[in-house]
């Protein structure tokens, strides 16, 4: 008998009517997996950096994400604290347990209680890192990792995303050309999350609604680093 | 006759045949006018759509090579008709496509192929016509004219050329209006609820008349206009760019007091 | 799912006949399309990314056999299982094993269209395993046990009234008197129901959007998040996707997902793109213990090769439905299974066969609309034509309407005597209708005059005129 695995792959090869790519459309193929090229790029995001950095900005606020600018990692916190001040959140953030978020200045504010790890109900608000921000579209990309829990870019009402102008891009694809370069030609981390603002859903008569089942407010904390990628 | 006068093979079309003579001889007049000289070929019937559209892809063949034999040897083959004119220009090729010898007879046919209107403008490069139509009108884009041909904006500057016209865009303008050949009779519900979108439309411009490229859509709108008892005119629009519209619009009465509804001509 | 597609112009009938329905429908035509035209304007490339996502998917479908197995060594490289599934029997079973195998309690999903085509639901559940919808609108078709009508938004049908009723009888332990007047209450109150089952379920099912043969990985576009809390708490991942999903790599999916959300709702992207790949990594905090892909072919691999080919495309976007007068005079419901509008028109009969679809690529005008917006530039209006090709090859076609036209293609076969008839013809009707222009009825115009007055002909046919006339200029000259 054979296997469903054989079925379908032998209809697949005799309804194109051959066994496999003949030699030439193999080299084809073998190297659209081993070297990926990179389509048409709209013209829109081929800006020099500080305008690309400008256009994330205008692209986030277009997708009802708050944008804040700050110069340094140690002006973090306070941005935070006056986030949740100005939101009426609770003074507790749930932090993404990397090295760069840890490490920064919090006790400096006393009344705010900070833990790490996974998300859990019912965490108001998470704070994490960003891989890349992708200006194109104003889309945050965010892989999983020990420092990147997947579940805190999507439990809590609340995702506060600290994004460096270094991570900024143009296209999605100078983000695969990162992440390649950090895990290595055709691997992926667990989860590779593009993120291009809060929840939404128009599923009832359309009407779009934010806080659909992911975070109801997504802010972004951009520290302005330079333009070079790490 | 000047040599450089193209020679042009009027379709006629089915539906402009048996049912509305007078806008083949508005094309007629047009064409003439531009600088054409027209002839028709009698070995015509109609262009195989209700075949081609059934499923019924011998006899669309058998009908295709008729049109292609009766109008080999024009310049040009024009149309009254976004549809018909698509037909001969797009589909007859699709036809032939496993015989090199008759495709490339479908292919030399679909060369000098065109709607009329479009031919007007884009191929004799007409930019307005001597008429006058003293009536606030609206314009339907036929389906197949406007996705399959790309006629939109011929028609209305050529409208914009007449004296007294005043075009009021119609919204949805680029939305079926129902008719689809043998569609709105094997689906007359579905068929009415979008000719019934259609005319609310229609009516929403406020305007006295409507006009389109081609009869089909044309007496289907009429159809629903006139059973909704509105007074709008429907006309073919070469009737308007010929400034023939002496003969009662599409389903209107040659007695104006017969039915006040029709508004008279 | 129960077809009821064979029921198409009953269905439709209906339809046009629910104040609801048709509510929803005038709703959505505007809104889909307005926001589809201006997303497209504001991104100059537009129609050449439709250009290079066909012609990936053209591609990929071409070598769909390396690439399928490409993937599925990725994804086993990555810890991951591939499961194999000819038909929609096969795909039930290899889900409800692996349920059963990890004593599954609960499952939630994520909105997966192939889900529906296989009738996950009903399967899982008969098997005594708890299914969640988690997707607002499959949520709310789930409460209301009806299929959906839109691949997108599948209550798009449902008014927010109705919304609130099946809340209210539904969730009967939260207070009476609260208020869900409002998008707003009914999408809070969904989102605090659905927080619980997804942090209760044994296993998240998702469907996908691609499948990448670079890197083994599946990704899903949502808007809700909610296929990613579907995916990353429970112990198990499933991914259901069909065989013509695989494309080649990440570069190839971000130009397909350029014109995707542009296309369907007239967003830039959609809120998330999500790429999974393997289960959650040793050293990961969080994430699916398992992760399974289900591999479904159920008569995908039989349209490769075939005049149906180009269907392989199709991504699901939706425009065609939603730039569709039939459909959106109709509704979704009327075309009877999983996938209405334009793109089901020509896949259902693919998928459950001619004989019980075939209304559905008769119900066009071929207005080409659906094709005119397609992101892959599926000919539909094409292949719904060959859809009547075959039934009118196998004698399908309805006998009168077979009747008809055999006479009047044997008479446009031969224009001298179809001139005479028509002429003969078209001068009696010309004489009976002249004096009022039109007529109200008429015999074997039924179809024709039930809804509409039908214009009378001007008495003469333009060939017997112009004949005429010749003679005359010809004397003349």
């Amino acid at each position: 008998m054979t296997s469903a695995r054989e079925q379908i792959l032998g209809a697949v090869k005799q309804s194109l009517k051959r066994n496999g790519p003949n030699a030439t459309n193999l080299e084809t193929c073998e190297q659209r997996l081993s070297d990926p090229e990179a389509g048409l790029i709209p013209e829109r995001s081929r800006l020099p950096h500080p305008a690309q950095i400008d256009l994330m900005e205008a692209m986030l606020i277009e997708l009802s994400a708050t944008v804040q600018r700050v110069s340094s990692d140690n002006q973090v916190p306070d941005a935070v604290v006056d986030y949740l001040k100005t939101r009426n959140l609770p003074q507790e953030i749930r932090l993404a347990p990397s090295m760069d978020l840890l490490d920064l200045p919090w006790d400096g504010h006393s009344l705010l209680k900070t833990s790490s790890g996974p998300a859990r109900e019912p965490d108001q608000v998470s704070v994490t890192g960003a891989f890349a921000g992708v200006a194109e579209t104003g889309t945050l990309m965010l892989h999983s990792g020990p420092e990147g829990p997947t579940t805190l870019n999507f439990l809590p009402e609340n995702h506060i995303v600290v994004l460096r102008t270094s991570q900024v891009v143009g296209a999605y694809e100078e983000g695969w050309a990162r992440l390649r370069k950090v895990f290595g030609n055709g691997v992926m981390p667990r989860t590779v999350n593009m993120i291009s603002g809060p929840s939404r859903t128009g599923d009832i008569e359309q009407k779009i609604e934010l806080g659909a089942h992911g975070p109801r407010r997504l802010h972004v904390i951009v520290i302005e680093d330079g333009d070079s990628a790490a | 006759m000047s040599k450089s006068e193209p020679r042009v093979g009027l379709f006629v079309t089915c539906l402009v045949d048996l049912f509305r003579p007078s806008v083949g001889f508005a094309a007629v007049k047009l064409l003439e006018a531009a600088g054409c000289r027209v002839e028709v070929p009698a070995q015509q019937t109609c262009c195989g759509q209700p075949a081609y559209n059934s499923g019924d892809r011998a006899d669309t063949r058998a009908i295709a090579l008729q049109v292609i034999e009766a109008f080999k040897g024009f310049d040009y083959v024009v149309a009254p008709s976004g549809s018909c004119a698509a037909m001969l220009k797009k589909h007859y090729p699709t036809l032939f496509e496993t015989q090199p010898g008759l495709l490339a007879r479908a292919e030399d046919l679909s060369s000098r192929t065109y709607e009329l209107v479009s031919f007007l403008t884009d191929v004799m490069q007409l930019s307005n016509v001597e008429a006058t139509f003293p009536q606030t009108v609206t314009y339907h884009d036929s389906c197949s004219g406007l996705r399959e041909l790309g006629v939109r904006d011929q028609p209305r500057k050529l409208l914009s050329s007449i004296n007294d016209l005043s075009l009021e865009e119609l919204s949805d303008a680029d939305i079926c209006c129902g008719f689809g050949g043998t569609f709105c009779v094997k689906y007359p519900d579905i068929s009415n609820t979008m000719v019934s979108s259609k005319t609310g439309n229609i009516e929403a411009t406020g305007a006295t008349t409507l006009l389109a490229g081609d009869l089909g859509c044309l007496m289907n709108m009429a159809g629903k206009l006139q059973r909704n008892g509105s007074g709008i005119q429907v006309r073919h629009v070469a009737e308007v760019l010929a400034g023939m519209t002496d003969e009662p619009a599409i389903g209107g009465s040659i007695t104006p007091d017969h039915d006040v509804r029709d508004g008279g001509n | 799912m129960q077809s009821t597609s064979h029921n198409f112009k009953d269905n439709a009938r209906r339809a046009i006949a629910d104040p609801n329905i048709q509510a929803a429908m005038a709703k959505m035509k505007v809104g889909f399309t307005g926001k589809r035209l201006a997303a497209a304007a504001r991104l100059p490339e537009f129609e050449a990314l439709r250009d290079a996502a066909r012609d990936i998917k053209n591609h990929s479908l071409a070598n769909l056999d390396f690439y399928l197995e490409r993937y599925e060594d990725k994804v086993k490289e990555t810890g991951g299982h591939v499961h194999w599934a000819p038909t929609a029997e096969d795909a039930r079973k290899a889900i409800l094993d692996i349920c059963r195998r990890v004593d599954a309690k609960t499952v939630t999903k994520g909105k997966s269209m192939i889900s529906e085509e296989i009738a996950l639901n009903d399967h899982l559940e008969q098997a005594g395993i708890k299914v969640v919808e988690t997707d607002l609108g499959e949520y709310i078709i789930q409460l209301r046990k009806e299929p959906p009508s839109h691949i997108i938004a599948p209550a798009v049908h449902v008014s927010k009234e109705q919304v609130e009723a099946d809340f209210r009888a539904q969730h009967q332990h939260l207070p009476a008197g609260r208020s869900l007047s409002e998008p707003t209450d009914l999408v809070n109150e969904a989102r605090q129901i659905l927080r619980q089952r997804y942090l209760d379920a044994d296993v998240g099912i998702t469907g996908a959007n691609f499948l990448i043969a670079e890197t083994g990985t599946s990704i899903i576009v949502t808007n809700e998040g909610n296929g990613d809390l579907t995916q990353s708490l429970p112990r198990v991942h499933i991914v259901i996707a069909s065989i013509e999903k695989v494309v080649p790599n990440l570069e190839d999916a971000s130009t397909i997902l350029r014109v995707l959300a542009r296309s369907a709702t007239g967003q830039e992207f959609s809120a998330y793109t999500t790429l999974s790949t393997g289960p959650r990594r040793p050293e990961d905090p969080d994430g699916p213990e398992e992760y399974h892909v289900i591999l479904l072919d159920n008569g995908r691999s039989s349209m490769l090769g075939s005049e149906f080919q180009d269907m392989l495309r199709c991504i699901r976007c939706g425009a065609c439905m939603n730039h569709c007068p039939v459909y959106h005079a109709v509704g979704g419901h009327s075309y009877g299974w999983v996938y209405p509008g334009p793109m089901g028109s020509v896949l259902t009969p693919n998928l459950i066969g001619v004989e019980e679809a075939g209304h559905l690529p008769n119900a066009s005008t071929f207005c080409g609309r659906c094709e005119s917006v397609c992101p892959v530039r599926i000919p539909l209006p094409k292949m719904m034509r060959h859809w009547r090709e075959r039934e009118f090859e196998r004698h399908l076609t309805p006998k009168s309407v077979r009747g008809g036209l055999g006479i009047w293609a044997f008479l446009a076969r031969r224009p001298a005597l179809y001139q005479r008839l028509t002429g003969l013809g078209i001068g009696v009707l010309g004489i009976l209708g002249r004096r009022r222009g039109r007529f109200k009825s008429l015999p074997f115009a039924g179809g024709w005059t039930k809804y509409r007055d039908l214009p009378a002909p001007q008495g003469k046919t333009f060939q017997q005129l112009w004949a005429k006339q010749q003679k005359t200029r010809s004397t003349t000259k």
